[in-house]
């Protein structure tokens, strides 16, 4: 792929004044790369939006209890959340160091950081999951009360597209096994850890706005 | 040229098509109290002042686009350069800005106005309650009820208190104004008022399920001493609304008009709490209502 | 077993009228007359092949078109049922419970399967040549958000014959639409078409700002772009941002109806009013999503048939702007009288009156383009003036209901029918059908007849006055909307009576534009040049249709009409292939990936109505895979030869 075939077939893509005169990293430098980049950072806001109206609703919802359990008794379980909380952080973390990895072309290393980061995002799913079981076991179901339908539906989002990041992370991990750091792989990758950054900070706020919210109040 | 007086016959054809519906009941042109005059005198002032930009507007473009059409040797002028122009342009902002700050002033002031009694009179309270299919009224300082009919005194600011025993439905009566819809677990306050003896219809307005056109109730407006003889009536002669004629009343059906004499004291805020009265802002609603009770102004 | 079976079937299929039975005899004949055509002349691969798997924004474009048309058709027939139900008192045409589901499918096909596809259409035909590009910058993902579109509007109108269908207005408000008073499963074909649907809607919305930030003609500033690309910008914004508000109340409504949750249930501490919020947050800047792009068209039309510059270009995208970032502080106009403050009242209506501002602006730029022109009176100029005209009005009583008071007093009537009906048919139909008409001979090649077209215009727009005047007229009578019937004595028959006939009149307008398509295709005018009406912007500076890779070499743009300058100094685009050498184009490849991912959401969607879980797992499973599979795709574009561009050119006599 020659840019000098880029630059005739598809305008104004390297022509922006931004990216002249400096090397481009890796993920930019394929046509895709900066469409599919700003395209996700767009969608990333769609999804912010999504997120901020299930947080509204719990928001609302929060204390119709309906006579049931509160937020504060639900969530005696502090080292439980917390290690969510904890995981969660390290496994953005170790995307960065994936990143990094990435930027320095080792392919053993970057490979080595994203299944570092999957293993700590199915250990936080495992962990929500067993949370929720305990909930149900308890009686605390989505039925129960406005409130927990609005925790189970804010969390239980969250908690797939942590998911979806999980199996879209190994379906990127086997592709650069397979065809090493190139711009194609470089821009997935760089896209995943956005991706996973995101989750990161929505956490922050569930973690906040939910959790630490309820046992505080 | 023909499609331009066609234009015009048509145009001519539906204003005749108007002055053939005047003789039609216009609830909302012919207000009956005076929260419906309130809105009406709304009404006839944002139809002026958006008319005088809107109808000269809609001219300009015609006559615009027949003095600069197509034609072989036309004497027009013709400027395909010309695009720009700051003072016109600030003119055509400047317009609409006006205008709109003219009908936002008012509306700003009237819709607080709205908040109050229309009048510095003692006011009856009716309490409002939509079912499936039907309407509930309860008299508290009366202790009786009708359903999908209801008698107030004239001359006198009503004030509606508002809930749904039943999915979302909106309460109205066009010739005395206002509308308010009534919502499970809230209640809402709606302030009326009737100038003439009269009886008016009113509507439920928010589609609640099958047999939502069959919502409409009847208002009946009388002098003050009829309607105290007409409460005196409903208490000696009309049976008692118990608990479980309620929950007979409350399932879906399309009934009839009836009366009661009295009904169980804490019927109305049973149904506000069952339906999640807790957690709606009704302490600030019914707050507002003792506030307000008695005009401020 | 028989009786289960034959008591599966009776729940499973709508029963019981005689107008479903024949619409189930009318579906299978035409499916199996599709399925025939398509045997008997072998036609099945190249339906594959050409449109399935397609991912050029030309051919994406005018299946949305196709898609709208037939919604239209739908919605359309919808509306005369309820017109033929109301034009007399008493009348047992239709049954309550019929004439509830028939007000809630015309809604929702009309708003989310009619104007955006029909607004997506114009976007995929025109944007991208607009900008002097090749695609829009995702073709894939613009193929995934037609085939989720279309799936979605299937398993919406499928309710029509299976399950029943939806009953609960297009609103659909809580707590009517909760299971215990609406058990069947027609809400739960609304939930998850528009759901599908809406997915759709927002790859879109993010592809198109990608396109028009990344994809322009070298030379391009944003200020020297096309008007209809400004407003898809803006439409798209507003997209992006309200559409995640419609997947929630959707979604979490869904879990209500499926998993029994509280959301918006009068029990359990729900809150109805959440929904509401959140449907209008999502429903009001829809409107300004639909009607954004028909000002766009408008500018284009108005500029190209006045042949002059659009008038005051800045105050123009300054406008658009202005209306998509109000538009988010509008939302609560649709409940004043919902027992909100007045202080909040007061915000929302003055809000919603600013709006006019900028709208105003608009008409009048639109009238001084004209001025010093030269006006010609073509089919779209006459839709633009029917809009201009319209909307204006539509405008106006738009402000009444702006006022708080007046919606007092006029919320739910038929005034407000009349409203946004003059807004909605008045302002995006007749703005979407302007571009139509405009950009059709790009499209197809050929022009739509003018003669029939003109008797299309007045019947529709005659009828549109005879049919929603009246209904003004209703309001101030105390008619409310979504009454089925009416009792003889509300004196509301002679105008319900005029409003049926102006119906009847609209639906002969749209039959004889369907007569005008079908006789262009065989006798219309040719498009040879590519430029059929004297454009001004770059997609009229290529061949009609355009060749697959839109353009042979990419034009240099210097000043806004880039494609008017390039005439004004006598170039061409044909010069353009003399001067430079012809090089290999880089485009997308075909996938049926789109296609498959899209019918697995659809049979996802479809095990949901009926809660079959087991046929939702295997839809979302089929969905994980395919994604996957997507995932691991690595290379998904090819290079056209540099000596087949120049054939093709050549054979497009540009070379």
């Amino acid at each position: 792929m020659s840019t000098a075939i880029h630059k005739s077939s598809h305008g104004s893509v390297h022509e922006s004044p931004k990216y002249k005169g400096k090397v481009l990293p890796l993920e930019y430098t394929s046509h895709e790369g900066p469409l599919n980049i700003l395209g996700f950072w767009i969608f990333l806001a769609t999804d912010l939006i999504l997120f901020g109206c299930l947080f509204a609703t719990y928001f609302v919802l929060r204390t119709h209890v309906d006579g049931g359990v509160t937020d504060k008794e639900l969530f005696d379980n502090i080292t439980s959340f917390t290690a969510e909380t904890v995981i969660l952080l390290t496994s953005s973390f170790t995307s960065s160091l994936a990143i990094f990895a990435m930027r320095n072309n080792n392919k053993k290393r970057l490979i080595g950081w994203l299944i570092v980061t999957v293993i700590l995002g199915l250990s936080f799913v495992g962990l929500e999951l067993r949370e929720f079981i305990e909930y149900y076991h308890e009686g605390y179901t989505m039925s129960r009360s406005a409130f927990l339908s609005g925790f189970f539906t804010l969390v239980g989002t969250h908690g797939c597209h942590v998911s979806l990041g999980i199996i879209w992370m190994i379906s990127i991990i086997t592709q650069i096994a397979r065809y090493g750091i190139d711009a194609i792989n470089a821009r997935k990758t760089f896209i995943i850890s956005l991706y996973w950054h995101f989750l990161d900070i929505v956490w922050v706020f569930i973690f906040s706005v939910v959790y630490l919210t309820g046992v505080v109040s | 040229m023909k499609t331009w007086w066609r234009k015009g016959l048509f145009l001519g054809a539906l204003g005749l098509l108007f002055l053939t519906g005047c003789s039609e009941k216009y609830p909302l042109l012919d207000p009956q109290g005076p929260v419906a005059r309130k809105e009406y005198h709304m009404l006839l002032l944002t139809t002026i002042l958006t008319g005088i930009v809107i109808v000269p507007v809609v001219i300009l473009l015609f006559v615009v686009a027949f003095r600069y059409r197509d034609r072989p040797n036309s004497k027009a002028a013709y400027k395909p350069d010309w695009h720009e122009s700051k003072w016109l342009e600030i003119i055509w902002w400047g317009i609409p800005v006006i205008i709109i700050l003219i009908i936002a002033t008012v509306t700003v002031k009237e819709t607080f106005a709205l908040q109050y009694p229309p009048e510095k009179k003692e006011p009856i309270t009716v309490e409002v309650t939509s079912l499936d299919w039907k309407w509930l009224f309860t008299y508290p300082e009366q202790g009786i009820a009708t359903v999908n009919y209801m008698n107030i005194p004239t001359d006198r600011p009503v004030k509606f208190v508002l809930t749904s025993d039943a999915p979302i439905n909106a309460f109205w009566i066009p010739s005395l104004g206002g509308m308010q819809y009534t919502m499970p677990g809230m209640a809402m306050r709606l302030w009326s008022q009737a100038d003439e003896p009269g009886t008016y219809i009113g509507k439920g307005a928010n589609f609640s399920g099958k047999h939502f056109a069959k919502m409409s109730f009847k208002v009946n407006a009388q002098s003050q001493e009829d309607f105290d003889k007409w409460v005196e009536e409903i208490k000696s002669t009309k049976p008692a609304l118990t608990n479980e004629g309620y929950a007979e009343l409350s399932k879906q059906s399309v009934v009839g008009e009836s009366a009661y004499s009295s009904y169980p004291e804490d019927l109305y805020m049973n149904i506000l709490m069952k339906n999640g009265g807790e957690y709606m802002p009704n302490h600030w609603m019914m707050m507002e209502n003792q506030k307000t009770a008695q005009p401020t102004k | 077993m028989l009786d289960r079976l034959k008591e599966f079937a009776s729940n499973f299929f709508v029963t019981g009228e005689p107008m479903i039975y024949m619409s189930d005899v009318a579906i299978v004949l035409v499916s199996l007359a599709i399925i025939f055509t398509l045997t008997y002349f072998k036609k099945w691969k190249w339906l594959w092949r050409e449109w399935i798997t397609t991912v050029d924004h030309k051919r994406i474009g005018i299946m949305y078109l196709i898609s709208a048309l037939l919604m239209l058709f739908r919605g359309g027939v919808d509306a005369l049922l309820m017109r033929t139900q109301l034009a007399l008192p008493n009348q047992h045409f239709l049954d309550a419970q019929h004439y509830n589901e028939i007000f809630t499918t015309h809604g929702t096909i009309m708003i989310l399967f009619m104007a955006m596809p029909f607004i997506f259409a114009l976007f995929n035909i025109a944007v991208p040549l607009q900008l002097g590009a090749r695609d829009v910058a995702f073709p894939y993902l613009n193929a995934i958000s037609f085939w989720m579109f279309f799936f979605g509007a299937l398993l919406f109108n499928l309710s029509f014959v299976i399950g029943g269908s939806p009953d609960g207005g297009w609103m659909s408000y809580p707590p009517l639409t909760e299971l215990p008073t609406d058990p069947g499963p027609g809400e739960n074909f609304y939930l998850l078409g528009l759901q599908i649907s809406g997915i759709g809607s927002i790859a879109t919305g993010i592809n198109f700002i990608v396109t028009i930030l990344k994809m322009r003609a070298p030379g391009m500033k944003l200020m020297k772009m096309p008007l209809f690309c400004w407003s898809v910008l803006a439409s798209c914004i507003v997209i992006i941002f309200a559409f995640p508000a419609l997947t929630i109340a959707l979604l979490l409504l869904m879990i209500d109806r499926m998993a029994g949750a509280h959301f918006f249930t009068m029990t359990g501490g729900g809150n109805p009013m959440m929904y509401i919020n959140l449907f209008w947050v999502w429903g009001h800047p829809e409107v300004y999503i639909v009607i954004l792009p028909a000002f766009g068209i408008l500018s284009e039309v108005v500029a190209t048939f006045s042949r002059k510059k659009i008038f005051g270009y800045a105050s123009m995208v300054a406008s658009l702007m202005v209306i998509s970032i109000v538009s988010y502080l509008v939302w609560a106009h649709h409940y004043f009288v919902m027992g909100a403050s007045a202080g909040v009242n007061s915000f929302f209506g003055v809000a919603s009156m600013i709006i006019g501002i900028p709208t105003g602006v608009k008409i009048f730029n639109w009238i001084f383009t004209m001025f010093r022109g030269r006006v010609r009176m073509t089919l779209p100029i006459y839709w633009t003036m029917a809009m201009i005209t319209c909307f204006a009005f539509g405008g106006m009583t738009g402000i009444m209901l702006a006022a708080v008071p007046i919606d007092y007093q006029v919320h739910n009537s038929y005034f407000l029918i009349a409203h946004f009906h003059q807004t909605l048919i008045g302002g995006v139909v007749f703005g979407l059908l302007a571009g139509l008409y405009y950009w059709w001979p790009k499209m197809f090649g050929f022009k739509l007849n003018e003669r029939l077209g003109k008797w299309a215009f007045w019947f529709f727009n005659i009828g549109f006055y005879v049919c929603f005047m009246p209904q003004y007229a209703l309001g101030f009578m105390g008619m409310t909307r979504r009454v089925y019937t009416y009792p003889a004595d509300a004196g509301w028959t002679s105008m319900n009576f005029t409003s049926t006939i102006g119906a009847y009149m609209m639906g002969v307008g749209f039959i004889f534009m369907v007569v005008q398509i079908l006789y262009s295709i065989k006798y219309g005018e040719r498009d040879l040049t590519g430029d059929p009406w004297d454009g001004r912007t770059l997609e009229w500076s290529v061949p009609s249709p355009a060749p697959e890779y839109n353009f042979a070499h990419i034009p240099e743009v210097e000043e806004r009409d880039a494609w008017w300058e390039m005439k004004q100094k006598g170039q061409s685009l044909v010069q353009l292939n003399h001067q430079k050498p012809f090089e290999p184009i880089h485009m997308p490849n075909n996938s049926g990936r789109p296609f498959i991912m899209s019918l697995f959401f659809f049979i996802a969607g479809f095990g949901l109505v009926f809660n079959w879980w087991w046929m939702g797992a295997v839809g979302l499973l089929g969905v994980a895979v395919t994604m996957v599979l997507r995932s691991q795709e690595r290379h998904d574009s090819h290079y056209i030869p540099a000596e087949e561009v120049q054939r093709s050119e050549a054979a497009l006599g540009r070379f």
